[in-house]
């Protein structure tokens, strides 16, 4: 049987601040001793009062701005409660009916075209405690995790393929990390993902049962884990058996996803409003001053380049991928253009040579900018331009230039790349390639012209290269001439 | 309001309690008492009153985003029945 498959995305993304949501404990704690960032707030402990942070929730609504939402104005912190031995108060801290972003799109590349996926919502909440499960039946319980403030991105059931929730994934993350407002780093768990899928024969109108896949901590993982569920419940369909509403988890060792335990039902976990954190009511000046910290987002950076400096669509793409490769490539196009040279041969360099060298040191143009400075790549472009160097010395001095930091003409002059462009060096050249080949002289001399291209060749291979091919054939005439 | 075996199930579920056939049907007519009880609430009319959450008249109540000391791991674990390697130990939960 042919079926339509429906998928939607949450996306708990870690809030990028120094302190945790409701209190001053700090938020870097990918690396930080077990249980060594706790305080009776995040702990749960008796009398302890939250105390939001002001710029997490700036943060959340600059995301809901970058990803066109409607940024609400009145807003409820509310508790989540449930048992678990990683929340610490036995409730969450999270938003139910009041979130703080709602309404939005994001828009990705397909084969056909852009695509538009809908956002239900973001909401501001508290990450949890960490469970290390060990061998003998216990867990060790970390709680520098609880209160680490987190953003959750719910999509509309838009996506209709594994392929295209990893890209709207990818999308997502590029746009976090432009606007600083999450690392990207899915290792430390910063980003993470859940997933519902349902599917359903063809011609159907109301959607199958939606199952929810956790544990995907990849981008592959998120397509390889959809494309097995996806599968398995087509497999099922067809075998005539009903699917279940339920939470699987995506075993990466096994390739295949696990029933989990039945969770509670939204009603199970009685959510109501937070007593202890009075609302927030957020202003349109509020609002207005979240806009205003929104930088060029990469679709409209990409659409500039496009324009103002005549790139291809590909390379404009490439470019905008990173916010500060975009920033270093702007910077290299205005130092070059400076020195006479145009955008798109900067492009070419960055995206050839640049991105080479970079790809092989593991670094960002971000990372590189202090030592391979922005301007070095139109000072190498014009030191080939204006004949100084030839294109093998120039891809040379690129890298020298890149590896140590120093300036490219200092490379050029450190190295003595220069093209031998006439004068004494290449007279010298030219008599010694006279003296040593008498014959190809000889032939010269009795009309056949021709054998110069011989002589030429000479000077070249006694220049290593750096001689020009032209001046070396003019030096060799006047010193023909001469004999 | 009279609860059902299964309804006291389901809570005691969401408690993380385990209860025995005698204390289920005991709690269940506890539980079905202090629900009766609260039912006397829904005598007092209130469609005049706005659901309230807040008593304070207080909002926006934020703070900078600064780092303050945390606890030191010794005071963090002091009451902790079961520990490890600076951790809280638990029974496994899945």
């Amino acid at each position: 049987m042919e079926y339509l498959v429906t998928i939607g995305l949450e996306v708990h993304a870690q809030i990028r601040t120094q302190s945790k949501m409701f209190c001053g404990c700090s938020a870097e704690v990918a690396n930080a001793a077990p249980n060594t960032h706790v305080c009776p707030t995040c702990m749960g402990l008796p009398g302890a009062l939250p105390y939001i942070n002001r710029r997490a929730v700036e943060l959340a609504a600059l995301t809901g701005l970058a990803l066109n939402c409607r940024i609400e104005h009145n807003n409820v912190i509310s508790r989540k409660n449930y048992f678990y031995p990683d929340l610490p108060s036995s409730y969450q801290r999270s938003q139910f009916d009041d979130p703080l972003c709602v309404a939005g799109w994001v828009e990705i590349a397909g084969e056909d075209g852009t695509r538009r996926i809908g956002l239900t919502r973001v909401h501001i909440e508290e990450d949890t405690g960490k469970l290390n499960h060990q061998a003998d039946g216990s867990s060790l319980v970390d709680f520098n995790r609880a209160g680490v403030p987190l953003m959750e991105i719910v999509s509309e059931p838009d996506l209709t393929s594994p392929d295209e929730a990893r890209r709207y994934f990818q999308k997502l993350q590029q746009l976090l990390r432009w606007i600083g407002v999450n690392t990207g780093n899915m290792e430390e768990g910063a980003l993470r993902c859940d997933a519902n899928v349902s599917v359903r024969p063809v011609g159907q109108k109301e959607y199958g049962a939606k199952v929810e896949i956790k544990n995907m901590n990849s981008f592959r993982a998120v397509e390889r884990a959809l494309t097995y569920e996806i599968q398995r419940q087509k497999a099922a369909l067809d075998a005539g058996e009903t699917i279940r509403q339920s939470t699987r988890g995506w075993d990466e060792a096994r390739s295949v996803t696990v029933e989990q335990r039945l969770k509670e039902g939204s009603e199970d976990y009685r959510y109501f409003p937070e007593p202890d954190i009075p609302p927030l009511r957020l202003s349109d000046e509020w609002i207005a001053a979240r806009q205003a910290e929104l930088p060029e987002l990469p679709a409209a950076r990409s659409a500039r380049f496009i324009a103002a400096y005549g790139l291809s669509a590909t390379d404009a793409e490439v470019l905008t991928a990173d916010r500060a490769d975009s920033e270093y490539f702007e910077q290299a196009v205005a130092a070059a253009q400076a020195q006479g040279v145009g955008a798109r041969d900067v492009a070419i360099w960055v995206t050839g040579e640049l991105f080479r060298l970079t790809k092989e040191t593991g670094e960002s143009l971000g990372d590189i900018h202090d030592r391979f400075k922005p301007a070095y790549v139109g000072e190498v472009i014009a030191l080939l331009a204006n004949g100084t160097i030839t294109r093998t010395s120039a891809k040379e001095v690129f890298e020298a230039s890149f590896r140590d930091g120093s300036a490219p003409a200092q490379v050029v002059h450190a190295r003595g790349l220069a093209v031998i462009g006439g004068g004494d060096a290449l007279a010298g050249l030219a008599r010694e390639a006279i003296a040593n080949n008498p014959k190809s002289v000889a032939d010269y001399k009795s009309g056949k012209v021709v054998a110069i291209k011989f002589l030429v060749g000479q000077v070249m291979k006694a220049s290593k290269g750096q001689a020009n091919p032209q001046a070396a054939q003019a030096a060799l005439e006047e010193e023909l001439g001469r004999v | 309001m009279a609860l059902t075996i299964a309804e006291v199930e389901h809570v005691a579920h969401l408690a993380r309690l385990r209860l025995s056939a005698d204390e289920l049907e005991k709690l269940q007519h506890e539980l079905s008492h202090i629900l009766d009880y609260i039912d006397m609430l829904k005598e007092v009319d209130v469609s005049s009153v706005a659901p309230t959450a807040q008593v304070t008249d207080l909002a926006n109540v934020m703070r900078d985003d600064e780092v303050r000391p945390s606890l030191p791991r010794e005071a963090v674990l002091a009451n902790a029945p079961d520990q490890r390697d600076g951790m809280f130990r638990v029974k496994d939960i899945f």
